[in-house]
């Protein structure tokens, strides 16, 4: 699961720093661990670094210079850090498109039509091949193994939200949107409650029932 | 089947207020400083009453792995670390739990520090649930504000202070030790065990890791007591479970479900029924991927239970089933499985790293019928050789899908092989690898 660590075509900036907003969420985070083990710390001031950059640059990746002030504010190995940064695939380590893709396409996506999500993405964006950003820079399509939302296959993650129970239609009008700059709601594209089965819950129907909790 | 009455997850949908007042309205946080004065030992040994098992699954009995956290403290801290690294494809419940039952989690976590001794509780949250996560966060906070953890928690005199670790999308800091790993700013990577956790831990102090749901539950189970919870389901397959349906049903959904129902009237009730009906059914993976999958005639009686499912070679795992019908090219759907535990094999142990590369690429070739007929038996030998041979299960996981597949499918797997030859004029071995074939075509 290892990916390259620095981006093609010079697009390594020469110059990173945390900015306010990013300073605040890290004293945040490193109030949470004994502060003697400030490499808990790695992971989330990663996170920092790709939202940051995304906030600036409109793309949310890290790039190598970032990961060596991260390993400055960590005490820790410019190379720890560059190893959970190619270790994790939620970390972007070249330039990525404003919105990012993620379709899951393992067994219980692909089963309930994840390959029609995939197609519809392509189509939409002009995208050849998991892993390409389009050539208007909007889009970058991954492909991702289980999000861990089955039971409202198939899902496109877009960025930090899933879209759910997608076929290839709805999926051409979320880009669609996306591309106008709108936001939909995330969640369920179909008429469902989140994971209750769509045509209405099977239980806890009566909800006066489904409250006092406390007694046996 | 189990009623409302006996529900714990009862916003199990977010069909209601899932923050604070609606938690409390719910009965959540309600005498959890009269649970916290019984006691350790007491909460321990209901615990170990109630017949509660691991909900992750593994099925290790909650109460006793709390028992083995040392008695006294040695100067080092404790830790409980909850695991939210949910990843397991089929399985979806815990998410559930973190966007819509928050507070069952931090009461629970609250109670289950105490009796571990714990003053700190981290969560270890998949990355991907970004929203989940939020969700949990608000919890907490309102939970600070209103003086039910942090200092003197619930005006109990224990302090309890409880944080999120969000993961970064890798399936492997599932295991355990891997979360631990990761937790500490490191790859994912397994560790040898022992030191088990509970002597040596997160930071090398005792700490016990359990999954989201055996820790959610648990406040429930202390309020209304152990005799209640082991009075649902069966003997050692005890109280009800968070499970999921996806795949060819025709309501895919989360519920939660008494232990030991049968699974046909589980996917008739809760599913819906199979797409096309029940005689369309060609298989049942019981408990995500990891699971061998059951043909129909097993599904047929079979009860969804921990002992019921090992008996039939297969598992209760996470309790949330994919289910395939007639129209599924069975080959291809392990193959994906394939693919993905190479994809999340961490590279450490050198039969895992080799072998689910090995495993997938056959299997490549299987979906197409590309390969000899011996080659399923070597496939099968090539699963056993990386099956334990492993410092997590992780291997073991990537084998047992293909050998559930060769075990109930094999006939399916020799056709393909026999269609291929037919249509690439007859029995000359195949060509390996790919770019030989296409160049000879």
């Amino acid at each position: 699961m290892s990916t390259q660590l620095t981006a093609p075509g010079g697009a390594e900036p020469t110059h990173f720093a945390f900015d306010a907003e990013s300073e605040q969420q890290i004293a945040g985070i490193l109030a949470k661990y004994p502060p003697e083990r400030k490499a808990s710390g790695v992971l989330p001031l990663l996170y920092v670094v790709q939202k940051q950059m995304g906030r600036q640059t409109g793309s949310a990746w890290i790039p190598r210079i970032a990961m060596d002030v991260v390993a400055e504010r960590l005490e820790m190995a410019p190379i720890r850090v560059y190893e959970v940064a190619t270790f994790y695939l939620m970390f972007n380590t070249k330039p990525i498109g404003r919105y990012h893709l993620q379709v899951c396409t393992t067994t219980s996506c692909w089963l309930r039509g994840s390959d029609d999500v995939t197609a519809a993405c392509k189509a939409a964006t002009g995208i050849k091949a998991f892993g390409e950003t389009s050539a208007d820079g909007l889009f970058t399509l991954t492909e991702v193994e289980c999000l861990g939302a089955c039971a409202n296959a198939p899902i496109l993650q877009v960025d930090d939200d899933y879209y759910e129970d997608l076929d290839g239609p709805r999926t051409l009008e979320l880009i669609e949107a996306l591309k106008r700059g709108e936001r939909p709601t995330p969640g369920p594209t179909i008429d469902r409650m989140s994971s209750a089965p769509a045509g209405g819950r099977k239980v806890l129907v009566d909800d006066a029932a489904a409250k006092p909790q406390g007694q046996g | 089947m189990l009623q409302d009455k006996d529900r714990i997850f009862t916003n199990l949908y977010g069909q209601n207020d899932w923050t604070l007042a609606g938690a409390r309205a719910r009965g959540d946080w309600d005498g959890t400083a009269e649970i916290l004065a019984r006691g350790r030992d007491a909460i321990i040994g209901e615990m170990k009453a109630s017949g509660l098992r691991g909900r992750g699954g593994a099925g290790f009995p909650t109460g006793v792995k709390w028992s083995f956290m040392p008695r006294k403290n040695d100067g080092r801290p404790h830790y409980l670390v909850i695991n939210g690294d949910e990843s397991e494809p089929g399985t979806c419940k815990d998410r559930e739990i973190l966007r819509h039952d928050p507070h069952k989690l931090v009461e629970s976590a609250l109670i289950a520090s105490f009796a571990m001794g714990a003053h700190a509780a981290y969560i270890y949250i998949r990355g991907e649930f970004y929203n989940e996560a939020m969700h949990l966060q608000h919890a907490i906070d309102e939970a600070y504000e209103a003086g039910l953890i942090g200092r003197n928690a619930c005006g109990s005199g224990w302090d309890f202070d409880f944080y999120i670790h969000r993961g970064a999308g890798a399936y492997i800091c599932g295991e355990e030790t891997a979360l631990l790993e990761s937790l500490e700013g490191k790859k994912g990577q397994p560790r040898m065990k022992p030191p088990f956790p509970a002597a040596m831990g997160l930071y090398g102090c005792p700490t016990t890791v359990n999954n989201v749901e055996s820790i959610a539950v648990s406040a429930t189970i202390l309020r209304r007591g152990a005799a209640w919870f082991a009075g649902l389901g069966r003997p050692n397959n005890a109280g009800s479970k968070l499970m999921a349906i996806s795949g060819h049903v025709n309501t895919p959904c989360v519920f939660e479900e008494e232990l030991g129902v049968p699974m046909r009237e589980i996917i008739e009730k809760h599913g819906g029924g199979v797409r096309g009906g029940w005689d369309n059914l060609l298989a049942v993976i019981p408990g995500g991927c990891s699971v061998p999958m059951l043909p129909r005639d097993v599904c047929e009686n079979v009860l969804m239970d921990y002992d019921s499912l090992r008996a039939e070679g297969s598992g209760l795992g996470t309790g949330c089933m994919i289910v395939m019908d007639r129209s599924t090219d069975i080959i291809a759907a392990i193959a994906r499985f394939s693919k993905f535990f190479k994809h999340e094999s961490c590279g450490q142990c050198t039969p895992c790293r080799e072998g689910t590369g090995w495993m997938m690429r056959i299997m490549e070739r299987m979906v197409e019928g590309r390969a000899e007929i011996e080659e399923i038996d070597m496939l099968e030998q090539v699963t056993r050789q990386v099956e334990g041979h492993t410092i997590c299960a992780l291997g073991d996981a990537a084998a047992w899908p293909i050998q559930g597949l060769i075990r109930r499918f094999r006939p399916v797997m020799e056709e393909r092989i026999h269609a291929y030859k037919a249509a690439h004029g007859g029995g000359r071995p195949v060509q390996v690898p790919t770019g030989l074939v296409e160049a000879a075509e």
